[in-house]
C-alpha cells in the first residue's frame, strides 16, 4: 500500500494525469458538440489519427507549432465536412459513415506518412511544445506542477471546456444547437436551419478531435507512429456518455481516466507489477470505460434526437 | 433542404448511381497513385493482376476472402437487426483461441470429430463474447457500438497475455505465439496441391445457411422486423430483447468461425497478427453487399482482391499499400450515398 500512497503524493504523477487527460479533453469536447446537435461522430478515432499526422507533418516540414495545430484542425474539419454532408442532409447511417470516415482518415494519414517517409523505421522526432510554467501558481506544491507547469495546449484544453460550456448553455447559438439535438422540428419551426446547425457542430467538433490527435504528436510523444491513437477516440465517446453530455462532467471523466491511466503505468513498476501481467494494466482503461457506461446507463440524459436524421416536412 | 422519396426509381437511377460511385472510387485511387509518382493505369493493372492474374493470385484472393466472408456475414446478420456489432475482431480472436485450446493436443480425437468440436467451441466462445454487450444493451440500454469496440482492445490484450504466458509455444524461439495444431486439427485443402483450404467451402455453406435463416425462418423475419422498426415489432408481439440476443449469438458465432478457419486452415497456430482487422473490414464487406448474405460472398472476394492486389502492386510500383484501405473506405462511403440516391432526391426548398 505504501507504494501506491507514494505514487499519489508525487508531483510527477499529477502532472502525468493532466497530460494524459489533455488530448481526451479536446476530442471529448468535439464529440460532445456533435452529439448535442444530434450527430454521433464515429469518425473520431480516424480524425484523431489524421490530426496527429497533419500537425506533426507541418512541424516536421518546417512549419511553426501553432501552424501545426491550425493545419490539424483544418484537416479534422475537412473530414467533419464529409461526415456532416453524408449524415445530415443525406441522412445516411451515422454508424456506417462514422466508421467509414475513421477508416478513410486513418488510411489517408498512413498513406501520406509512407509517401513522405518511405523507408523510415524509427519515427523522426520534432521540436514539440514545451512546458510553460505559470509564474507564482506553478510554485504551489503538488497542484503547481500538475496544473500550472503544462504545455500551452493543455491550458487551451481547459479554456476550451469553459468556452464550450458557456456557448452551449449561455448563448442563443448553444440553445439552438442543443435544440437541434433534442427537438429538431421545433428548431425548424423557429425558422432556423437544422441542417446548418448540425453541419456546423460536426465540422467544428471534428476540428477539435483533430487537435486532440495533434496533442499526441506535438505535446506528448513528439513523433508520429502507427497505432498511436490506440482507441483513445472510442474512449472519448464513452467519456461523453459518462459526463452525461455535460462539458464539466466530461472534463471530470477525462481527468479521472487520466488518473487511472497514470496509475496503471506506475503500478507496473511496483511490486504489484512484478506479479501481474502488464496486459492487465493496459486493459484497465478499456474495462473502466465499459464500467463507466454501465454505471451511467440508468441516467437517461441522451439527446432525444441523437442519431435521428431530420428531414423537413416529414412527420 | 429535404429528401424526397422516389416512388418508382428508374433503371438508370438504380444502375447509374452505384456505377458513378464505383467510377469515383477508381478515379480517386488513380489520383492517389499519381500523387505517389506512379502511372495510375499501370497501378490499377498491377492491382488487378495481383488479385486475379494467375491461379496463385486468385487462390490467394479466395484465401483472404474466407475470413472476410465470415466477419461480413456476422456484421450483416447483426446490422439487419440494428445490432451494431463492431466487435467482430474480438469474436474472431475468441474463436481462434478455442481452436488452439482444443487443437494443440488437448483432444486426441480423429479429424472428423475434432474439427466440428473446434468449430462448435469457437462459435460458442464468439457468441458469448457478443452476448455480454448484447445483454448490456437489452437490460441496461448501454450502447453496443462503444462496448463492442472497447471489447476488441480488451480481447487483443487478453490474447497477448495468454501468448506470453500459458499458451506460449516452448519451441517458438521466444515469439509470442501458440504451439502448432496437431495434424488432425488442420482443415485440409479442397484440392490437393492447391493452396485453398476447406474454410472457404465452410464460408460458402455459412452464407447459404444465413440466407436460409434470414429469408425462410421465423427468426429471420423477426430479426428484420426488429431492425426495421423496433416499436412496431414490439407492438406486433415480437420478443424484441430475445430476438436481439439470438442475433448476437448468431453474429458472434459467425465472426468466431473466421478465427477458427484462419487458425485451422491457414496459419496452424495463434499469434497477434492473425487478423489485420478482418473484423472491421467485415463492416465494409457487409455494407457493400447491402447486408445480403449471398452478396457478402461476392463483396468479400472483391474486397480481398483489392487487398491482395494492392499488396502485390505495392511491391512492384512502390505505392504505399494503404491505398487499398483508402479505396475501400471511398467505395463504402460513395456506395452508401449512391444507394440512398437511388431512393431519394435532394430538394432545395
Amino acid at each position: 500500500m505504501g507504494e501506491i500512497l507514494e505514487i499519489f503524493l508525487s508531483a510527477s504523477f499529477w502532472a502525468a494525469v493532466i497530460r494524459i487527460a489533455s488530448p481526451l479533453i479536446f476530442a471529448t469536447m468535439g464529440e460532445l458538440i456533435c452529439e448535442r446537435a444530434g450527430v454521433l461522430n464515429l469518425g473520431i478515432e480516424g480524425i484523431m489519427v489524421a490530426g496527429a499526422f497533419a500537425g506533426w507533418m507541418t512541424v516536421y516540414s518546417g512549419g511553426g507549432l501553432w501552424t501545426g495545430v491550425v493545419v490539424a484542425m483544418l484537416a479534422g474539419m475537412l473530414f467533419g465536412l464529409l461526415h456532416g454532408t453524408l449524415t445530415v442532409p443525406f441522412g445516411l447511417s451515422q454508424h456506417v459513415v462514422g466508421l467509414g470516415i475513421t477508416l478513410l482518415a486513418t488510411a489517408s494519414a498512413y498513406f501520406a506518412y509512407r509517401l513522405a517517409l518511405p523507408r523510415v523505421t524509427t519515427p523522426p522526432r520534432i521540436e514539440a511544445f514545451q512546458p510553460l510554467p505559470i509564474p507564482i501558481l506553478s510554485d504551489i506544491p503538488l497542484l503547481g506542477p500538475a496544473l500550472f507547469t503544462q504545455t500551452p495546449l493543455t491550458y487551451l484544453a481547459f479554456v476550451l471546456v469553459a468556452v464550450v460550456s458557456f456557448v452551449l448553455f449561455r448563448t442563443p447559438l448553444g440553445l439552438a444547437l442543443r435544440a437541434a439535438g433534442e427537438n429538431p422540428a421545433a428548431v425548424a419551426a423557429q425558422g432556423l436551419s437544422v441542417t446548418g446547425l448540425r453541419m456546423g457542430a460536426v465540422i467544428v467538433g471534428s476540428g477539435l478531435m483533430a487537435v486532440g490527435g495533434a496533442f499526441l504528436t506535438m505535446s506528448a510523444f513528439n513523433s508520429f507512429f502507427f497505432e498511436m491513437v490506440n482507441g483513445r477516440g472510442w474512449i472519448c465517446i464513452a467519456l461523453v456518455v459518462f459526463g452525461a453530455w455535460m462539458p464539466g462532467k466530461a472534463l471530470l471523466g477525462a481527468v479521472l481516466f487520466g488518473m487511472f491511466d497514470a496509475l496503471q503505468i506506475r503500478l507496473q513498476q511496483t511490486s504489484i507489477g512484478a506479479d501481474v501481467p502488464y496486459q492487465i494494466f493496459l486493459m484497465m482503461p478499456f474495462v473502466l470505460s465499459i464500467l463507466a457506461l454501465v454505471i451511467m446507463s440508468r441516467r437517461a440524459s441522451v439527446p432525444a434526437a441523437l442519431m435521428v436524421p431530420f428531414n423537413k416536412g416529414e412527420r | 433542404m429535404r429528401l424526397e422519396v422516389i416512388a418508382r426509381p428508374s433503371l438508370g437511377r438504380l444502375i447509374g448511381f452505384p456505377a458513378i460511385a464505383l467510377a469515383l472510387t477508381v478515379v480517386f485511387g488513380s489520383s492517389l497513385a499519381l500523387l505517389a509518382g506512379a502511372n495510375p493505369f499501370q497501378t490499377l493493372g498491377l492491382i488487378l493482376r495481383g488479385a486475379a492474374g494467375s491461379q496463385f493470385a486468385l487462390l490467394e484472393t479466395l484465401n483472404r476472402a474466407t475470413p472476410l466472408i465470415f466477419t461480413g456475414l456476422a456484421v450483416a446478420v447483426a446490422f439487419r437487426a440494428k445490432l451494431w456489432n463492431i466487435g467482430a475482431e474480438a469474436q474472431l480472436y475468441a474463436g481462434a483461441l478455442m481452436a488452439v485450446l482444443l487443437g494443440t493436443g488437448a483432444l486426441g480425437w480423429p479429424s472428423a470429430l475434432l474439427l466440428p468440436a473446434m468449430a462448435g467451441a469457437a462459435m460458442l466462445a464468439g457468441a458469448l463474447v457478443l452476448l455480454g454487450p448484447a445483454l448490456l444493451k437489452t437490460r441496461l440500454g448501454v450502447d453496443e457500438v462503444v462496448t463492442t469496440l472497447l471489447f476488441n482492445f480488451i480481447m487483443l490484450l487478453f490474447i497477448s497475455m495468454l501468448l506470453e504466458g500459458p499458451l506460449k509455444d516452448p519451441m517458438g524461439m521466444g515469439w509470442p505465439q501458440s504451439s502448432r495444431l496437431i495434424p488432425d486439427a488442420r482443415l485440409p485443402r479442397i484440392v490437393d496441391g492447391l493452396r485453398l483450404h476447406w474454410g472457404f467451402a465452410l464460408a460458402l455453406i455459412a452464407a447459404i445457411l444465413v440466407w436460409v435463416i434470414q429469408s425462410r425462418t421465423t427468426l429471420g423475419y423477426e430479426m428484420r422486423a426488429v431492425g426495421q422498426n423496433r416499436q412496431a415489432a414490439e407492438f406486433a408481439g415480437i420478443p424484441v430483447g430475445r430476438v436481439i440476443l439470438k442475433t448476437a449469438l448468431l453474429s458472434g458465432g459467425l465472426a468466431a468461425l473466421a478465427g477458427f478457419s484462419e487458425v485451422a486452415g491457414l496459419r496452424g497456430n495463434l499469434s497477434l497478427d492473425l487478423s489485420p482487422g478482418f473484423g472491421y473490414t467485415g463492416i465494409i464487406v457487409a455494407m457493400l453487399a447491402l447486408l445480403n448474405p449471398i452478396g457478402v460472398v461476392i463483396s468479400a472476394i472483391f474486397v480481398a482482391g483489392v487487398f491482395v492486389g494492392a499488396d502485390s502492386m505495392s511491391r512492384a510500383a512502390g505505392v504505399p499499400t494503404y491505398i487499398a484501405n483508402i479505396m475501400l473506405a471511398t467505395a463504402l462511403l460513395t456506395m452508401v450515398l449512391a444507394i440512398a440516391l437511388t431512393r431519394y432526391r435532394l430538394r432545395w426548398d
